[in-house]
């Protein structure tokens, strides 16, 4: 039921992200973690004083901690690799493409501080393109979950998931809504049922298109709401089947729109069940420095662009 | 084990071997690869490293070899192949369609021996470091043996990786550069200058030793030697190697020419009269 999801406080996806590594670090003696010197904005040091010999400072040199990494993976470990987005991915986009992806290495690629959210440091550090040079590698899994609670439970399911994975997360305090629900690497969550049209979304933007699907009802818009959190491997089955019932799908994410969750889910649509499409999304550009609500607001990310766009996509059906 | 005259001989039938299968689809690196022999032959099959040709992907109780300049790896699948991790026949499929002997070494087709894909430059450091470091915490006295080029130093990972064996102590580590003083665009002096190797890597804080003959196997054997007396000492340990490229064929001795050119039928015919086949060809 939509009207049940509320959120009981905010806490950051990074929050989730350290407390899962505690988790698994306790749960797995294989797993060890990296960090390219951002131990507390990744939220590593409760793994770091509970295991010291399990972890490695690289400093600042993320294309060497890829490599190690890789080494780790080699020799059994579960490597967890922790940076912000920007340096986990195009900074490192070979080192991860050869010695990892190529190289069927089971790593876990750790992002925080993704998308605009990241906020008042800037586009140099505001990584829109990460989701689609990772979703581009053969063999990896990608994952964006939209609150602490799925964070954590991405961050330990991870650990028992052989192969790469991009695990990406976010800056900011946020509204935490998830709690109880499950989380399966791969399987889309379906948050609220309904019958005019679907939403799909992922990351911060889940709990926006949450606020979205509140506002539509009480116009009179029965919206179908699933969070994609794992992006690749896509859960077509779930896609087909609530594009099949609606016949109308928006796609919210904090990415770039080419590239992103949307292009895959329009990929699928295209092949398989051609649907009146609408995405929201950065419309190609980089971010720039400000206050995260104004920033989603000037990007067109909040709940009133998903609002729009459901409205657009019922003009189409 | 074999003894030193034995490894001489492997050596003349792996250089048969790479000159046969760069001809065969006339395409790889020769250059580099010829350069390399002894320091492979000596590696696998003169007692340097404890290994297992019965492939384990995670190299757990025995000594393991990353090799970063992946375009040699005729060379390393040559000695890999010859010492029992393959069929030699298997050699006759290198850069062929669905062959695992791929260009550059890739793990994707399960060739036993390879451990990690490499032929962008520059990455084999860091891997070697990060199974050096799994070996500490699993208490494995193991070593980890890489090779780099030395034009291949151009490349910052690398510098970064030396950066960090030294400062973690990474001392179950023996590097050794295949300094031939050549690269693509030709002498490393005109592309991009190493400057002062050794004082390079001393100022990064390694054990720094030299090889000045890495084409005669006693000069590479004594290195080994020599380089394994200084691990565990809380520095990792750097072996500067000279070699020729293209060694033991006449006209690709000592230029980058044959860097990555196969040899015509003509040619390689001519390699091939210099290499004596000890072993028998595949």
């Amino acid at each position: 039921m939509l009207q049940n999801i509320t959120s009981s406080g905010k806490k950051a996806t990074r929050d989730g992200f350290g407390d899962g590594l505690f988790e698994v670090a306790q749960a797995n003696p294989k797993v060890v973690a990296l960090c390219a010197d951002l131990i507390g904005s990744l939220k590593m040091e409760k793994f770091i004083e509970y295991c010291p010999e399990r972890f490695f400072q690289v400093g600042i040199a993320e294309a060497n901690m890829m490599g190690i990494a890789a080494g780790l993976a080699t020799a059994g470990k579960i490597p967890y690799t922790g940076t912000f987005a920007n340096f986990s991915t195009g900074r490192v986009y070979d080192q991860i493409r050869q010695s990892i992806a190529y190289s069927d290495k089971n790593v876990k690629i750790c992002a925080s501080h993704a998308g605009l959210t990241l906020g008042e440091d800037g586009a140099t550090h505001q990584i829109l393109e990460d989701i689609g040079l990772m979703k581009m590698l053969p063999g990896m899994t990608v994952i964006n979950p939209c609150d602490y609670n799925q964070t954590k439970l991405a961050t330990i399911a991870i650990a028992n998931h052989e192969g790469p994975v991009y695990l990406r997360f976010g800056r900011p305090a946020w509204p935490m809504f998830t709690e109880g629900m499950p989380f399966e690497i791969g399987k889309a969550l379906l948050m609220s049922e309904g019958s005019d049209v679907t939403i799909f979304a992922t990351g911060h933007l889940v709990w926006e298109a949450v606020e979205a699907a509140k506002s539509l009802a009480e116009q009179g818009i029965s919206v179908e709401l699933i969070n994609i959190h794992t992006i690749k491997p896509l859960d077509e089955a779930a896609v087909l089947a609530s594009a099949a019932k609606t016949k109308a799908v928006v796609t919210a994410e904090e990415h770039n729109y080419l590239g992103g969750m949307g292009e895959s889910i329009a990929g699928l649509l295209a092949r398989k069940l051609p649907t009146p499409m609408e995405m929201v999304a950065v419309n190609d550009s980089f971010g720039e420095s400000g206050e995260v609500p104004k920033l989603l607001e000037k990007y067109g990310l909040k709940a009133v662009n998903i609002e729009n766009a459901v409205k657009a996509v019922l003009a189409r059906k | 084990m074999a003894d030193i005259q034995e490894l001489k001989k492997i050596a003349s039938q792996v250089r048969r071997d790479i000159i046969r299968m760069v001809h065969a689809p006339q395409s790889g690196h020769p250059g580099g690869s010829l350069g390399c022999v002894e320091f492979f032959t000596a590696l696998y099959m003169g007692g340097v490293m404890n290994h297992n040709s019965n492939f384990n992907m995670d190299g757990k109780n025995e000594d393991v070899f990353i090799l970063s300049n992946g375009h040699i790896s005729p060379v390393w699948y040559s000695v890999l192949a010859r010492s029992g991790y393959f069929p030699v026949a298997e050699l006759a499929t290198f850069r062929r369609l669905n062959s695992r002997l791929q260009g550059h070494p890739a793990t994707h087709e399960h060739l036993p021996g390879i451990r990690v894909a490499s032929g962008s430059l520059g990455q084999g450091l860091s891997v070697a470091i990060g199974m050096a470091l799994s070996k500490k915490l699993d208490g494995d006295k193991h070593l980890m043996y890489v090779l780099t080029g030395d034009g291949e130093l151009q490349e910052g990972q690398v510098w970064e990786a030396a950066m960090f064996a030294a400062h973690h102590k990474v001392d179950n580590l023996i590097v050794t550069v295949d300094w031939n003083g050549q690269q693509i665009d030709g002498p490393n002096e005109k592309v991009m200058s190493l400057g002062d190797l050794e004082g390079k890597w001393r100022s990064f804080g390694w054990d720094v030793m030299h090889n000045e003959n890495g084409n005669d196997m006693q000069s590479v054997l004594d290195a080994f030697a020599a380089a394994k007396t200084k691990t565990g000492q809380g520095k990792p340990v750097v072996v500067l190697m000279k070699t020729e490229m293209g060694y033991g064929v006449d006209y690709m001795v000592g230029t980058h020419d044959w860097h990555g050119k196969a040899p015509n039928d003509a040619l390689a015919e001519k390699a091939l009269a210099q290499l004596e086949e000890t072993l028998g060809d595949y």
